[in-house]
């Protein structure tokens, strides 16, 4: 379904991504793992095309994004739902504008139409009857599931999230992450998550891809990241500094 | 040797920093005017190609238009007041107090309107648009938007253009009618200036031309001014720091432009306007 060859990518004089290869199947669900500022947020805007690599190619469905305009990536991205770090509702809508915005978007001006897709993405996130609170009103956790709400509601064939649960008790991270898979369940999505969490990652992933240095530097289930006995994914797995890590 | 040498190494270093540092200023002025060059041809392009969204246009519109009558207002009627009576103190060591309504009136018109009042809107408008439009990026929204198959452009910059191209005119109208009116207030009613002389000459000699100019003027001071936020709006550097030095930047940079450009724009207006 979705294909990233060689992404190469500089911010700021820095080479972020020095070469980037991930495939991901239909319905599958894949956990790209690394240390923060590693590059993964900046990998996932690759695929929803907010950035355009310096080198490589990114292929979804067969047809390959890399150089379309910005204007011929829409297309795409309405294929594609995004979960973004800090939630990105629209402050200035309440929750039932947030969520109805992409719907109108692709032409719905029915408003029963919408008050019932609305009212059917809140009750999944389980906020039913919040249509017309605003987002400054939300708790952090609330406002994620939202957000997940609202880029589902089209119910794309991909959806990316960036680190779901950073920022979250780990009561409210562990209905996101059941919020994960379940949505995938249901509408047989497949899915990119960006996380440092593990016990996210492991809960989510069918597979698991360990970004260091700008590439990916493993790749395998759950249990062989678990397993795995090289001292960079190891230290990274079971939350261990060493060497210039260690402080004090 | 040595020690003519050193003293002109430094000179040469400082030189070469103080050509560095000029370089630079050069660079980024270019790369700014260039970037909003682009913003306003693409705002342009797509004012043609989408469909103008009408409700974020009259919220634009109540916000810039109607909100800012007052401080418009205030401004036309005391710039008004204040040129009415200094004209006064200077024309009647001469006697010619006949002649205050027609100079307040096509100073109003040609100048103190458009660029007094525009002014205002670059500090009330441009700041608002800079400060919302750099919130909204540095919160991910308008990564959000895109995410969504929505134009940026389209969605946040048509309407906020469109809405100060319209709404500045009549402000500006606006301001010309409050100050000449309170400038007829003040000469009259205070320092005792002949109101049917006054009011004959402002209509005889003030021409329809010097109106189209006020409204040439703020429509073009409004393209700037709109231009310039929203370019600095979009490109705002990440953190909140960045969101107050864009706002500064962008009325600054506004102001600036349109007390340059005001310039160019009386040159070549009575030129076009008063060639015959």
């Amino acid at each position: 379904m979705l294909e990233l060859k060689n992404i190469r990518k500089k911010l700021g004089g820095q080479e972020v991504l020095r070469g980037v290869n991930l495939k991901v199947a239909a319905g599958e669900k894949v956990v790209v793992i690394g240390r923060s500022g590693c590059g993964k947020s900046v990998m996932l805007r690759h695929v929803m095309g907010l950035l355009q690599p310096d080198g490589g190619e990114v292929f979804f469905e067969g047809k390959k994004l890399t150089g379309l305009g910005e204007e011929a990536w829409n297309p795409y991205r309405r294929k594609i739902g995004m979960l973004f770090q800090g939630a990105a509702l629209f402050d200035s809508l309440s929750v039932f504008e947030n969520l109805a915005f992409p719907l109108r978007e692709e032409g719905e001006k029915d408003e029963k139409v919408l008050r019932d897709k609305v009212a059917e993405s809140l009750k999944i996130v389980s906020l039913a009857g919040t249509e017309q609170k605003m987002p400054a009103e939300l708790s952090g956790g609330m406002k994620k599931r939202v957000a997940l709400a609202r880029a589902v509601i089209r119910r794309p064939d991909l959806m990316l999230y960036d680190e779901p649960t950073t920022g979250l008790d780990p009561v409210v991270g562990d209905s996101i992450n059941r919020l994960i898979l379940h949505l995938g369940k249901m509408f047989g999505m497949a899915s990119i998550v960006v996380t440092h969490d593990m016990v996210s990652a492991r809960m989510v992933g069918d597979r698991i891809a360990y970004l260091h240095d700008g590439k990916i530097y493993f790749e395998g289930s759950p249990e062989q990241i678990d397993r795995c006995e090289d001292p960079l994914v190891r230290d990274f797995v079971r939350g261990h500094a060493s060497g210039m890590d260690v402080i004090g | 040797m040595e020690a003519v040498g050193v003293p002109r190494t430094r000179w040469m270093q400082s030189m070469q920093a103080a050509v560095g540092k000029f370089g630079g200023l050069l660079v980024r002025s270019c790369e700014t005017s260039g970037g909003v060059f682009l913003l306003l041809a693409d705002t342009i392009r797509s004012l043609f190609r989408y469909r103008i969204r009408w409700d974020q246009l009259l919220e634009q519109m109540y916000f810039i238009g109607i909100r800012s009558q007052v401080v418009v207002l205030t401004t036309g009627a005391f710039t008004g007041a204040v040129f009415a009576a200094q004209v006064w103190f200077q024309f009647k060591r001469f006697g010619m107090e006949s002649a205050i309504g027609p100079t307040v009136s096509i100073a109003m018109c040609r100048e103190l309107g458009p660029v007094l009042a525009c002014l205002l809107l670059a500090g009330r408008v441009g700041a608002a648009m800079a400060a919302e439009l750099s919130s909204m990026k540095i919160t991910e929204q308008v990564d959000a938007l895109r995410a969504l198959g929505v134009y940026p452009t389209e969605y946040l910059i048509v309407p906020r253009f469109l809405a100060l191209v319209i709404s500045a005119p009549v402000l500006t109208a606006l301001a010309l009618v409050t100050g000449i009116g309170v400038g007829y207030f003040v000469a009259v009613q205070i320092f005792g200036v002949d109101g049917a002389y006054y009011w004959d000459n402002t209509i005889k000699y003030t021409d329809r031309k010097d109106v189209m100019i006020a409204l040439i003027k703020s429509t073009i001071f409004a393209i700037i001014i709109a231009a310039i936020s929203c370019y600095k709006g979009m490109n705002c550097p990440p953190g909140t720091a960045g969101v107050g030095k864009t706002t500064t930047e962008a009325v600054v940079n506004a102001s600036l432009a349109l007390l340059i450009s005001n310039f160019f724009l009386t040159v070549l207006l009575n030129a076009l306007l008063y060639s015959n």
